[in-house]
């Protein structure tokens, strides 16, 4: 074809559609029935699974002569904070009644050094594994993931044997020994996909500049690695905290966990059964891993577009 | 150009991953202050030989010296190399400035040496304003500007680029060539330049290494690569548009020798023979650009063809044509640009051609 056949080009002739309108510019967004229905449907949802909350929240604040009406799911007539203050002070477990902050405390005491080393160790793992791979490295990975699969029922008669014999079971440091080794598999699985998702060229380039194991590590990788770490600190914080057989088996009557300490308080039977102290005591041992999802939510959505290595 | 001694000699070097062997007893000396480009198709192992030189791979055999010392066995902070990555690999958490210091604030170097080395740095790669930005903040050809730099600062003898112009655009990559070639005219420092990019590689080489499969093809000036390949890979991995091959056969016709293919006679008394040719198949090879288009009768050797297909380029007007039944490329200006489907004549010298031998492909 040469330039001399080609005719003038028509415009092109627009129709209008059924409603007489063009189309033209940003597309008109419509509300259909069947959105509304999903919308509907998602509320009611939501409002039901909501359910169990709301008489958590309203039995707590009722005091025990209003409970006895049975109107589960009436406004508290005298709102009254008393359960909740009995839930933390006063509450009974056997012939102790400290209420539940003994075993708030002690559930700190085991998560944040659990969190803290278990974190430090899982990266260190991680980096090494993807950035000095020795001798059967991968095997050892291998082994590690498995870990991840073994029923803790299997090894915590094994372990209580091995605590013991050093001993250091039902101790502080016992329970934080246990939980490390078993946020090992998960969490080095996690830091190991994250540091290998690095460009290697980064790893490479420090070696060239001078730098060795820890210094590329601490200098380098973990800056880089707030996202992954915050990842890391969600599931083991949450993990943790619920735990509730390595509290009760390891730790010692001296550290039971909240959770132990909460179905001691729930399971008390002498008495009259205190459904409002109950209820404020549950509410507040899921306080914190609610408290932990809430707040680190944004900070991992952040810390995800935050972690736009590349380039 | 100071070519005094030997900067980085490669000697006997293998490298096996388990049972492939990605680099087989190569050899190779880079003089002081030479730019050398080791070119190839990817999996040639010409990255895999450049992280050698740096000691980032751990070699199987053979052995490395860097200004006369044997650095086989030396850590890649220890050889006296920096390198720059196809990547860029800055620190993204670390500004700009935090990036070129890293390799000091290692070494332990005083603040004021750092300070001035910097300022050295950044003033020759003009990133002075960039100093206090982290790399998120920066374009692509500011990032590989900054890890030249970080090359520049740590004061070594030879600078190794692995691909680094590879994820820029065509204009900043054109741009930052000649950035590089200054570079290296200002520096003096031994180079070792890692491409797939023949045009990198033809404007920036003292001297092209041609790879493939772990075995450098040809180490030569760009100029001699390209006008006489030593064998039908590199003539044809080199220059765009392709060489054109011609299979045919060698023949010896009372005194001189010719090449046959169908009814079409190629005389070769002007072409220079590496050695006594003996009757056979063979290859034929012309570039494009060494073929003069309707341009008279006074070539050694003249044919007349058909356009098929037409190519405007702007520059000039990629022509292709059948000579005989074989597929020809003729590169013409583009005022002379034919139609298609016109009688034309095509003549060349002979002398300018590179004959291979069918088998094996090296140059005959």
């Amino acid at each position: 074809m040469t330039a001399g056949q080609i005719t003038a080009i028509q415009p092109v002739q627009d129709a209008p559609d059924q409603a007489g309108v063009a189309p033209f510019g940003p597309k008109p967004r419509h509300v259909s029935p069947g959105r509304i229905g999903i919308y509907v449907f998602l509320v009611v949802a939501a409002l039901f699974f909501l359910i169990p909350v709301y008489i958590m929240i309203v039995t707590s604040l009722k005091g025990m002569p209003e409970i006895r009406l049975g109107h589960l799911f009436s406004l508290p007539a005298e709102p009254t904070f008393q359960p909740w203050a009995d839930a933390w002070l006063h509450a009974c477990t056997g012939r102790d009644c400290n209420g539940l902050s003994p075993g708030f405390y002690n559930s700190l005491k085991i998560t944040v050094p659990s969190v803290i080393i278990s974190i430090i160790c899982a990266s260190i793992n991680g980096y090494a594994l993807t950035f000095w791979p020795y001798k059967g490295a991968n095997l050892l990975f291998g082994l590690l993931v498995f870990g991840a699969f073994v029923p803790y029922q299997v090894v915590i008669y094994p372990l209580i044997i091995g605590l013991s014999s050093v001993g250091l079971f039902a101790t502080l440091p016992g329970i934080i020994i246990v939980h490390t080794i078993f946020g090992m598999p998960i969490l080095t699985l996690l830091f190991r996909n994250f540091y290998a998702a690095l460009p290697v060229e980064l790893f490479k380039a420090a070696r060239v500049d001078g730098a060795g194991f820890w210094r590329i590590f601490f200098s380098i990788m973990l800056p880089m690695s707030v996202p992954i770490t915050v990842v890391a600190v969600i599931l083991q914080v949450t993990g943790i905290w619920n735990d509730f057989l390595f509290g009760i088996v390891f730790a010692g009557r001296s550290n039971w966990p909240m959770t132990v300490q909460l179905n001691n308080i729930v399971n008390t039977t002498t008495g009259v059964r205190e459904y409002n102290v109950n209820m404020a005591a549950t509410i507040l041992t899921a306080a914190v891993p609610l408290i932990i999802y809430f707040v680190s939510g944004r900070w991992f959505v952040r810390g995800i577009a935050a972690g736009a290595v590349k380039g | 150009m100071a070519q005094n001694g030997t900067s980085v000699s490669i000697q006997d070097l293998s490298l096996n991953f388990g049972a492939v062997s990605v680099l087989k007893t190569l050899n190779l000396d880079v003089a002081e202050g030479e730019f050398v480009v080791l070119l190839g198709p990817s999996g040639c192992g010409k990255s895999t030989l450049l992280n050698c030189v740096a000691g980032l791979l751990d070699i199987s055999e053979g052995r490395i010296f860097i200004k006369g010392k044997n650095v086989t066995w030396e850590e890649p902070k220890d050889r006296g190399i920096g390198m720059v990555f196809q990547s860029y690999a800055l620190y993204p958490q670390m500004t700009v400035e935090k990036n070129l210091s890293f390799g000091l604030r290692v070494a332990g170097l005083p603040k004021e040496e750092i300070a001035k080395r910097i300022a050295r740095a950044a003033e020759i790669l003009q990133i002075e304003p960039l100093l206090q930005r982290k790399p998120s903040a920066l374009s692509g050809g500011q990032r590989q500007r900054v890890a030249i730099g970080r090359a520049l600062v740590r004061d070594v003898d030879v600078f190794l680029f692995d691909e680094p112009l590879s994820n820029l655009d065509a204009k900043l990559r054109s741009e930052l060539r000649v950035e590089i070639k200054l570079l290296h005219r200002k520096l003096q420092n031994t180079m070792i330049y890692v491409t797939h990019d023949q045009i990198e590689a033809m404007t920036l080489a003292d001297r092209i290494a041609v790879m493939k499969g772990g075995v450098i093809q040809q180490l030569d000036a760009p100029q001699t690569i390209y006008n006489r390949p030593v064998n039908r890979f590199v003539a044809g991995f080199l220059g765009s548009p392709a060489m054109n091959f011609i299979d045919g056969r060698l023949e010896k016709d009372k005194g001189d020798w010719y090449f046959i293919v169908e009814d079409v006679r190629i005389p070769l008394a002007t072409y220079a023979f590496e050695k006594e040719p003996v009757p056979g198949p063979a290859v034929f090879g012309m570039r494009p650009e060494h073929v003069a288009f309707n341009s008279g009768t006074g070539w050694p050797f003249t044919a007349d063809a058909n356009v098929e297909v037409v190519e405007p380029m702007g520059s000039d007007t990629l022509v292709w044509l059948k000579l005989g039944k074989q597929n020809f490329t003729v590169r013409v200006t583009s005022e002379r640009t034919p139609r298609n489907a016109d009688a034309v004549s095509i003549g060349f010298d002979p002398m300018r051609a590179s004959l291979f031998d069918a088998e094996t492909g090296n140059r005959l």
